[in-house]
């Protein structure tokens, strides 16, 4: 087998979501550094609309924490953290973060020449991916000394019962006085409804430009996903997230009518199950794509869709749209979720990402991948890395067992 | 034709650049072997694999001239200079196992740096593979270090572990932890052999957890070929036998000199990516 490294075809709508990431960033910027202007920090999958509805400019540190990654600054800076009493063994993302803080730089002076992140006006965390989001924010609470507030959603469901429901609307709503009085905003109903309907069909566009990938050739990657998301993660419930997302579907519909797919030859389609290796992209998009293989699906890019968003209710939507992601569910859940996944993108094999230090995201340690390969028929590899640490991670180990996975897919062994 | 007479036809070569050694097998079109190298894989890889191959046509009585292609595997693989393609070593491992077998097995290779479990069907189709974690724990590395500490030479552990008449367990997952364990063994009076032997078993505890060992068993790599003892272990843990390849150390190599005779005979189109 030779051409291991393959060409990447860039979407021609990545230069309308960099200008629109900067432009996110520099509005943050000048909000930080404006006395009437007021920053919430929030987790990935939190409260986002109700903070956007107050007036807030949201900023995201786990995407600050991708950021990180993926620009190779967060190995470097991991060890900063460790020396305060956080463990290698927790959230690389949280460590590379405050590792970050410490050494006082940041990957968005070089992408954007903005100095610093933006100083938050209060700290606001969903614990419905995990218990680190909170110690995360808990850290800056203590060191800026600022407001932390949050909703503590309960994990490993298998159903989201009325009652689960019943109750994160009430912590929701429970979030609103503390958040009117740092604002300095009364919280209007049809404004946050407006939010809402915006943040709704942001998802539904999101939904549309990865269910593209069903298509044969795939018109999009996993990769590809990993970099498009910036704005329905950071701008959902801003208009102009909708706009970029008609830009990038208008183009990959002409991929799809002529015929175009994101890697040539597409001979092999692949789920990614687990967080992208941040500083990894490229080397895996480029491996993947030298043996015409495609991957097509994770549960990574799909956790921004929030299909449960209702303007006409918007506390009960919320608080089910960030309660019925993958990451707070049961093993069985997961389980019929992941089989639904590789029926639907026709998948022929399955890459599991045992991150170290985020085992919430890697599904691979509770017996789930023998059951779902035994179930489906297809196989599967783990590769052992992290999602920012990589002194944890092995290139040759990785390359090896992606390399072995489409030589069985390939039958070369018969 | 015996393996001493000078070949014919053409040869086929395939190199396993592993993180310890380098091997190197030529095979004619009969499958027949015809030379096997081994040598220490050093820092050049490209310098080493050439020596091989120069010996190795020695060894065959044969030159260069009559090489028809040439497949490499292993950790090394793409420094290969003059590989015609590059395999990875669990596809070779399950080639070279099947070619001596032939029949539905599950193949551990223990390989000096990571260790392997190969499952291949009765069509010789693999049909899963596992990898160690990134951990030397179980591996060649683990038996060096080991010896390392005991102040052994490498070659001596076999026996010691073979021959010992009691052992100490060693607890340690980790190859560090267990290098501590072993000097509080030592400060109690414990036989070297018994932490050999545990040492061993350490291996071997390592192997049963990566996967389930099912149907025949058949164990490949280098650290088999010079730690047979290991093999004994194994069988005694599972409570039934388990086969040894044939040249152990080779079954890599073998197999990516058998891949080559075959793209030979049945070359890819372009652009099929094989």
């Amino acid at each position: 087998m030779t051409g291991l490294q393959g060409k990447i075809k860039k979407l021609e709508s990545t230069g309308a979501m960099q200008a629109l990431m900067a432009e996110y960033f520099r509005e943050l910027d000048a909000a930080s550094r404006s006395p009437s202007g007021r920053v919430a920090w929030c987790t990935s999958v939190g409260p986002a609309e109700l903070l956007r509805a107050l007036g807030f400019k949201v900023y995201f540190p786990e995407n600050h924490g991708a950021m990180l990654g993926a620009s190779r600054m967060a190995t470097d800076l991991i060890p900063r953290a460790n020396a305060l009493g956080y463990s290698p063994d927790i959230c690389s993302s949280l460590t590379s973060d405050v590792g970050a803080y410490l050494a006082g730089v940041t990957p968005l002076t070089r992408a954007f020449g903005i100095q610093t992140v933006p100083r938050p006006d209060v700290l606001v965390y969903n614990t419905n991916q995990c218990r680190d989001v909170q110690d995360w924010f808990a850290f800056y609470s203590r060191e800026l000394g600022v407001p932390l507030v949050g909703v503590e959603t309960p994990r490993s469901l298998n159903e989201v019962t009325a009652d689960v429901v019943r109750d994160l609307a009430a912590q929701h709503r429970a979030l609103v006085p503390a958040l009117e009085e740092i604002s300095g905003t009364r919280l209007d109903i049809d404004h946050l409804k407006d939010v809402v309907a915006s943040s709704y069909r942001c998802t539904e566009l999101w939904r549309r430009v990865l269910r593209s990938a069903r298509h044969r050739p795939a018109p999009l990657t996993f990769f590809d996903g990993t970099i498009h998301m910036g704005p329905a993660v950071v701008l959902r419930g801003d208009e102009r997230a909708e706009r970029y997302y008609e830009i990038l579907l208008e183009e990959l519909d002409g991929r799809i009518r002529d015929g175009v797919g994101a890697i040539d030859g597409e001979a092999h389609r692949f789920y990614w199950e687990g967080m992208p290796v941040w500083g990894k992209l490229r080397s895996h998009a480029e491996q993947l794509a030298g043996l015409r293989s495609c991957v097509v699906a994770s549960t990574y890019c799909n956790s921004w869709i929030f299909e449960d968003l209702a303007a006409d209710d918007p506390f009960e939507g919320m608080a089910r749209a960030y309660s019925v992601l993958f990451i707070a569910r049961s093993e069985a859940y997961k389980e019929r979720y992941l089989e639904t996944m590789v029926r639907e993108y026709a998948i022929d094999g399955i890459i599991y990402h045992n991150a170290k230090t985020c085992p919430n995201n890697s599904n691979c340690n509770y017996g789930l991948h023998r059951r779902l390969t035994a179930s489906v028929g297809i196989p599967h590899v783990v590769i052992d890395g992290d999602l920012n640490d990589l002194r944890l991670y092995s290139e040759e180990q990785t390359r090896t067992q992606i390399e072995a996975l489409v030589e069985q897919l390939d039958g070369v062994d018969g | 034709m015996s393996r001493d007479a000078a070949p014919t036809g053409a040869l086929y070569c395939g190199v396993d650049v592993g993180a310890s050694a380098t091997k190197l097998v030529l095979i004619d079109d009969a499958q027949v072997v015809r030379a096997g190298v081994v040598r220490p894989s050093g820092v050049s890889y490209a310098e080493t694999t050439q020596i091989c191959f120069v010996k190795a046509l020695q060894e065959a009585h044969a030159d260069d001239a009559r090489l028809a292609r040439t497949v490499a595997t292993g950790y090394g693989r793409r420094n290969v200079e003059f590989a015609d393609a590059h395999v990875t070593e669990i596809h070779c491992h399950g080639i070279g196992c099947f070619h001596w077998f032939h029949r539905a097995m599950t193949i551990v290779d223990v390989g000096g740096q990571d260790n392997k479990i190969i499952h291949v069907d009765d069509k010789g189709r693999r049909t899963a593979f596992r990898m160690n974690r990134k951990c030397a724990a179980g591996t060649g590395a683990f038996i060096e270090e080991i010896a390392l500490r005991l102040g052994l030479q490498v070659d001596e552990m076999d026996r010691l572990a073979h021959d010992a008449e009691s052992v100490v367990k060693l607890s340690s997952f980790c190859t560090v932890f267990a290098k501590t364990e072993i000097l509080s063994h030592l400060r109690d009076g414990a036989p070297v052999s018994a932490i050999v032997r545990g040492a061993f078993l350490s291996v071997v505890a390592r192997i049963l957890e990566m996967g389930i060992l099912d149907g025949t068993i058949v164990l490949s790599g280098g650290v088999i070929a010079h730690n047979p003892t290991i093999a004994e272990l194994l069988a005694d843990r599972l409570g039934r036998p388990v086969e040894i390849a044939p040249d152990p150390q080779l079954t890599g190599a073998l197999g990516a000199a058998l891949v080559a005779l075959e793209q030979a005979k049945h070359p890819s189109p372009p652009g099929a990516g094989k």
